[in-house]
C-alpha cells in the first residue's frame, strides 16, 4: 500500500520570526522544519505501511524557497522519497491554491490513501484536506484518530466532542488525522543518514502544469484585511479557599460553558 | 527542576573553532561526513537526550536501584529510556562501519557523552561503558571475539563493563588477586570478587559482557601480570543466541552519595566452583598495556562528565535566578522585590559558571579531535604530534574539569540559596552526582601525578613546550585583534609566565628529587588547566565573531564578554598556584603522623 503524506514545512514556533506588514503574511526567512501537526501523519503511515506489509511513504509539501529541512526529517523517520513544489508565483498563495498544487503533485502517483493533518500549526484554516479531496474527486473523512486499512476499505475513528464515530469509507481517500493519536518515532542515527540519499523531487507550477495566473497573489480568492497584535493576557481571578473555592471555580467554568 | 535544553550553539561554535571540525572530516575514513550532516544530527541528537533521557534525571535519584537475589531493579522508566537509545541508534555514531558504526568522528562521540550526561548523569553510565568495552574490544580482541559480541554493544542491544576494582586493588590496580585459569578448549575459568562495579548487573538489556582483568597462574607480580578477559552474562552460542548464565553473581550495590540508579556492585566470580567462562582478549600479561591504550579515551569521557554537571546546574540556576526575587537591587525601584540576576553577586556566579563550563567544554573538545587526528591523519608525524598533545591534554581534561564540575555545582545551588539545599529543586543532585568524577577513572590526584611525572618528561620536554609556545604565539598575535583584546593579551602572558616559572622547577626538581616535583603535581595542573582555558576563551571569542551563520548576535558577543571576564577574574587565579607549585614537600611531612591520628 502506498501513502502520500502532506507535510508542511513552517518556521520553528520556538523562533517564529514576524509578520510581514506589506503582505500582512509570515516572513519566511528563517529556518523551516516540519510541522509537528505532520509528524502524526507520518507515523500514521509508516505504520499503516508496515501492517500492509508492503508499500511505501511518500510525501508532498509546498514551500518557498526550495526548503527541505523539514523534508528531511521525515524522511529521516522513513518515508522513501519527496516532491516538493516551489514556485515564485506561489508567493500569496491561500488554501484553495495550496490545495491546488497539493492535489497536483499527489496526482503524479496513485497512491492508496493520502494523509495530512487536520489543521497546521502555523495557519490552521482547517481546509486544505477537503479541498484537496474534492480536487481529486475523493472521498474526504476528517479528524481521524485510528486508521485500520484492509484491502480496498479503510475503517476509521472520527474524533467527535463526545468520544467518536466510527466510518467506512472506500480507498483512495484523503484522511485528516488529529494531533496526538500516534507517538511519532524519533528520528534514528541510520535514519538520518539514510534520509541524506533520499530522492526529493524539486518541482514548479510548469512542470505541474498548473497555470500561475490560478495561484499566488494573482489566484487567491482569500485576502487577509487586517493584522493586529494579540490582546495581553489579562490579570487571572484568585479564587481564595475558604471551604468553597470548588464551588466558584465550578460557576467560573460554567460560565465559560466548558462544563 | 528545569528542563534540559541542548547547547548546540555552544556545541557547533567549539566543534568549528576549537576542533576544526571540517578539517576532521576531511581525515581519511570520514568521507561521509560533513559539517551539514553533523548539523542535522546534532539537532536530532539534542532533541533525543532532552525529550527522552532526561526526564529519567530525578526519577533515577529518587528511586535507586536495588538487588534482590542477585537480579538488578532500576527504575522502569530507565529501561523505556534504554529501549528508545537501542531504537535510535545513537551509540554506534562513531563507531566502526564494519561492525554497524556510523563512522563519524571522536568528537561527535565526545557531543553524544556531553549530552547524554548532562541529561541524566545516571543513565549515561551504562552507553559510558558500553563505549569503553568497545573501544576496548575493537582494538584488541582477535576477529572472530569481534563479530560475536561488537555488533550487538555497539547497537546497544547488549551493555558492556570494565572490572577493574577490588578491595585492596583501587588505584593500585597492580594488587589485584582475581584468578583466571587456563582449560584445555583455550578458555579460561575466573575466579575472585570485584567491586565498585558500575552498570555490572541490570535488566536492561539482554546480555551484559563484563571485561575482567585477572591474573593467569604464575604471572609475574604487579601490573605486569594482568591479563584481560571477556565473561559474558549468557555465554553466546554459535548461532549467536543466548545459552546457559554465567558463573557469576551480584552480591549487593553501594549506597551512594549521588548516581542513585547507576548500579554499583560486588561482583563475585565462580561462585558456583566451576569458575566463570571467560576469554582472553589478546596475549597474557598484556592486560595493563590495553588498559593504557584505552586510557585516553575513557579520561576524555570522564572528564566530559564535570562539563555536563556544570552545564546542567547553570542552567538550572539561570532560570532559577530570572524567576526568584528577593531584596532590591541598587538602582532598581522602590516596591517591587528584585529578581535575584540582578545583583551583582549573583551574576558574578553565573558568568562563573559560564566561563568555566565554556572553557570545559573547549578543552575537552580539543582534546576529542587531537585523538581524531591521532587516529587518522595520513602524515605519521602528524599523527605522532597529535597524539602527543593529546597525552598532554587528557590530565587536564579529566581532573581540572572534573574538580570544577563539583565547584560549579556548588556554585549553582549558592544561587539558589536555601532552595539549592533542598532536595526538591533539583540543584543539590547535580552536587551529588558529580563527586565521583574526580575519583574513578584515576583519582585526579593519579592525574597531576601522571601529568607531572610523564607528560612533562614527553621528548624531553618538547611536548610542554610546544604547547607552551603556541599559547604565547596566540597571545603575541592578539595584538591584530584592538584594545577589545588588551587585558586578555596581558593577563594570557602573565599567567603564561607563572605556568613557565612552575614547569621550570618541576622539571628541574623531577630529576633530582620526584617527590618534590609530585608535591605540586595538583597545583600545577590546576594552573596549567587554568591558562589553557583562557587561551581557548579567547580563541573562541575571535571564532564567534567570524560565525555569522551560529547562533544570534547577543549570543556572538557574549562569547567576547566571557573571555574578557575570564582573562581579567578567573586567568589570575593561575600565578596563584605558583607557590604552591614549587613550595615542595617539605610542609607536607613536616607535621608527624601521629598528630593526624584521633
Ligand atoms: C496570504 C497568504 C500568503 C501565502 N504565501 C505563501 C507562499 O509565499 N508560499 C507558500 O508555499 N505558501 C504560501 N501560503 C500558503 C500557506 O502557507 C498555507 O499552505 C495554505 O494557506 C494552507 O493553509 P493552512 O496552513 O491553514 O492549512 P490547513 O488546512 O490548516 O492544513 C491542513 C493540512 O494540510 C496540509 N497542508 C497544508 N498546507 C500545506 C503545504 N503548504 N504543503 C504540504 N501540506 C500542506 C498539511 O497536512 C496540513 O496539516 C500563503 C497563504 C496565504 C493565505
Ligand atoms: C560510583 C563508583 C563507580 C565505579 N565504577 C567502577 C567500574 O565500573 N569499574 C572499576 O573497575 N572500578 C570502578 N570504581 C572504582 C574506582 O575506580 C576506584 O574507587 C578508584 O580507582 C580509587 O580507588 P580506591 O577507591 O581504592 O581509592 P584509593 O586508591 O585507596 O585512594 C584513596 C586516596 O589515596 C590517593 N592515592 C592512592 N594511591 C596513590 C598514589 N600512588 N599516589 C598518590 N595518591 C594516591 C587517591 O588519590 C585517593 O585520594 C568505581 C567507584 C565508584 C565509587
Amino acid at each position: 500500500m502506498d501513502v502520500v503524506v502532506c507535510v508542511k514545512q513552517i518556521p520553528d514556533p520556538a523562533d517564529p520570526g514576524e509578520l510581514n506588514p506589506d503582505t500582512k503574511t509570515l516572513k519566511r526567512d528563517t529556518k523551516l522544519i516540519l510541522d509537528e501537526s505532520d509528524s502524526y501523519g507520518v507515523e500514521m503511515a509508516l505504520q499503516l505501511v508496515d501492517a500492509a506489509g508492503s508499500g511505501e511513504v511518500r510525501l508532498v509539501s509546498m514551500t518557498p524557497g526550495g526548503e527541505t529541512g523539514g523534508l528531511r526529517t521525515a524522511l529521516a523517520m522513513g518515508a522513501e522519497s519527496a516532491i516538493l513544489v516551489s514556485d515564485e508565483a506561489l508567493a500569496g498563495s491561500d488554501a484553495l491554491s495550496t490545495a491546488k498544487v497539493l492535489a497536483a503533485a499527489i496526482k503524479r502517483s496513485n497512491p492508496d490513501l493520502i494523509l495530512t493533518a487536520t489543521e497546521s500549526s502555523d495557519g490552521y484554516t482547517g481546509t486544505v484536506p477537503e479541498q484537496i479531496a474534492e480536487l481529486l474527486d475523493l472521498p474526504s473523512v476528517t479528524f481521524g484518530k485510528e486508521v485500520a486499512v484492509d484491502g480496498e476499505l479503510a475503517t476509521v475513528k472520527r474524533q467527535t466532542e463526545s468520544g467518536y464515530d466510527v466510518v467506512e469509507c472506500p480507498l483512495p481517500a484523503v484522511i485528516s488525522v488529529t494531533a496526538g493519536v500516534v507517538e511519532p518515532r524519533y528520528p534514528s542515527f541510520k535514519g538520518i543518514m539514510a534520509a541524506k540519499n533520499k530522492p526529493v523531487e524539486e518541482l514548479d507550477l510548469s512542470a505541474l502544469g498548473i497555470d500561475p495566473q490560478t495561484v499566488g497573489w494573482a489566484g487567491a480568492r482569500q485576502e487577509i484585511t487586517e493584522i493586529a497584535d494579540s490582546p495581553a493576557r489579562e490579570a487571572g481571578e484568585v479564587v481564595v479557599d475558604e471551604g468553597e473555592a470548588h464551588e466558584r471555580i465550578m460557576a467560573f467554568l460554567d460560565d465559560l460553558k466548558v462544563l | 527542576m528545569t528542563e534540559y535544553k541542548p547547547p548546540l550553539n555552544d556545541i557547533r561554535l567549539v566543534l568549528n573553532e576549537i576542533s576544526d571540525i571540517s578539517r576532521l572530516c576531511d581525515l581519511p575514513g570520514y568521507e561521509h561526513v560533513d559539517v551539514e550532516t553533523i548539523d542535522g544530527v546534532l539537532e536530532e541528537l539534542g532533541r533525543f537526550a532532552a525529550e527522552v533521557v532526561s526526564p529519567v534525571n530525578k526519577i533515577g535519584d529518587q528511586e535507586g536501584c536495588s538487588v534482590s537475589d542477585g537480579v538488578v531493579t532500576m527504575p522502569k522508566e530507565f529501561g523505556e529510556a534504554w529501549d528508545h537509545f537501542v531504537d535510535s541508534g545513537w551509540g554506534a555514531i562513531s563507531q566502526d562501519p564494519d561492525y554497524g558504526g556510523g563512522g563519524f568522528p571522536l568528537a561527535i562521540h565526545t557531543v553524544l557523552t556531553e549530552l547524554l550526561a548532562t541529561a541524566s548523569r545516571a543513565w549515561s553510565m551504562g552507553p559510558m561503558l558500553t563505549a569503553g568495552a568497545i573501544d576496548c574490544l575493537h582494538t584488541f580482541s582477535d576477529e572472530s571475539q569481534k563479530e560475536v559480541f561488537l555488533p550487538k554493544l555497539v547497537a546497544g542491544e547488549w551493555s558492556g563493563t570494565m572490572n577493574l576494582t577490588e578491595p585492596q586493588a583501587g588505584s593500585d590496580v597492580g594488587a589485584l588477586t582475581t584468578k583466571a585459569v587456563p582449560q584445555d578448549d583455550g578458555t579460561y575459568r575466573i575466579f575472585g570478587t570485584k567491586i565498585f562495579i558500575t552498570f555490572g548487573e541490570h535488566e536492561l538489556v539482554e546480555n551484559i559482557i563484563q571485561l575482567v582483568l585477572a591474573r593467569t597462574p604464575d604471572s609475574p607480580p604487579g601490573t605486569k601480570g594482568i591479563s584481560c578477559f571477556i565473561v559474558p552474562k549468557y555465554l553466546v552460542q554459535d548461532d549467536g543466541s543466548l545459552g546457559e548464565r554465567n558463573d557469576y553473581r551480584c552480591l549487593s550495590l553501594e549506597h551512594k552519595l549521588g548516581l542513585h540508579a547507576s548500579p554499583t556492585c560486588v561482583i563475585s566470580y565462580g561462585e558456583n566452583g566451576d569458575g566463570a567462562v571467560g576469554y582472553l582478549i589478546g596475549e597474557e600479561h598484556q592486560g595493563m598495556r590495553y588498559m593504557f591504550k584505552m586510557m585516553n579515551n575513557a579520561r576524555l569521557g570522564v572528564g566530559v562528565e564535570g562539563l555536563a554537571v556544570a552545564e546542567r546546574a547553570l542552567q538550572q540556576a539561570s532560570s532559577f535566578a530570572l524567576d526568584r526575587r528577593q531584596g532590591k537591587a541598587v538602582g532598581a525601584e522602590a516596591g517591587e522585590q528584585s529578581l535575584i540576576i540582578e545583583h551583582p553577586d549573583v551574576r558574578r556566579m553565573l558568568l562563573t559558571m559560564r566561563a568555566y563550563t565554556d572553557a570545559m567544554r573547549c578543552i575537552l573538545y580539543a582534546n576529542a579531535a587531537t585523538l581524531d587526528l591521532a587516529k587518522s591523519h595520513p602524515e605519521s608525524e602528524e599523527r605522532q604530534l597529535a597524539s602527543d598533545r593529546a597525552e598532554l591534554l587528557t590530565p587536564i581534561s579529566k581532573a581540572w574539569c572534573t574538580d570544577l564540575g563539583v565547584e560549579m555545582t556548588s556554585l549553582g545551588i549558592q544561587v539558589h540559596g536555601g532552595y539549592g539545599y533542598i532536595e526538591e529543586t533539583g540543584a543539590a543532585q547535580h552536587l551529588r552526582d558529580s563527586r565521583i568524577s574526580p575519583i574513578y577513572e584515576g583519582t585526579n590526584g593519579i592525574q597531576a601525578i601522571d601529568l607531572v611525572g610523564r607528560k612533562l618528561r614527553m621528548n624531553e620536554g618538547k611536548v610542554i613546550r610546544d604547547l607552551l609556545d603556541e599559547i604565547n604565539d596566540f597571545t603575541e598575535s592578539l595584538n591584530q585583534h584592538g584594545e577589545e583584546f588588551a587585558t586578555i593579551r596581558s593577563n594570557l602572558a602573565d599567567s603564561l609566565q607563572a605556568v613557565e616559572e612552575a614547569t621550570a622547577w618541576l622539571t628541574e626538581k623531577g630529576t633530582e628529587d620526584p617527590i618534590q616535583a609530585i608535591s605540586g603535581a595538583t597545583p600545577y595542573l590546576r594552573m596549567l588547566g587554568q591558562l589553557v582555558g583562557g587561551w581557548f576563551l579567547a580563541r573562541l571569542a575571535i571564532g564567534a565573531k567570524n560565525n555569522e551563520n551560529i547562533g544570534d548576535p547577543d549570543f556572538r558577543n557574549s562569547k567576547m564578554t566571557v573571555a574578557k571576564f575570564y582573562a581579567e577574574q578567573l586567568l589570575p587565579l593561575t600565578r596563584a598556584q605558583l607557590g604552591a607549585v614549587t613550595a615542595g614537600s617539605s610542609d607536607l611531612f613536616a607535621v608527624p603522623e601521629e598528630l593526624f591520628s584521633i
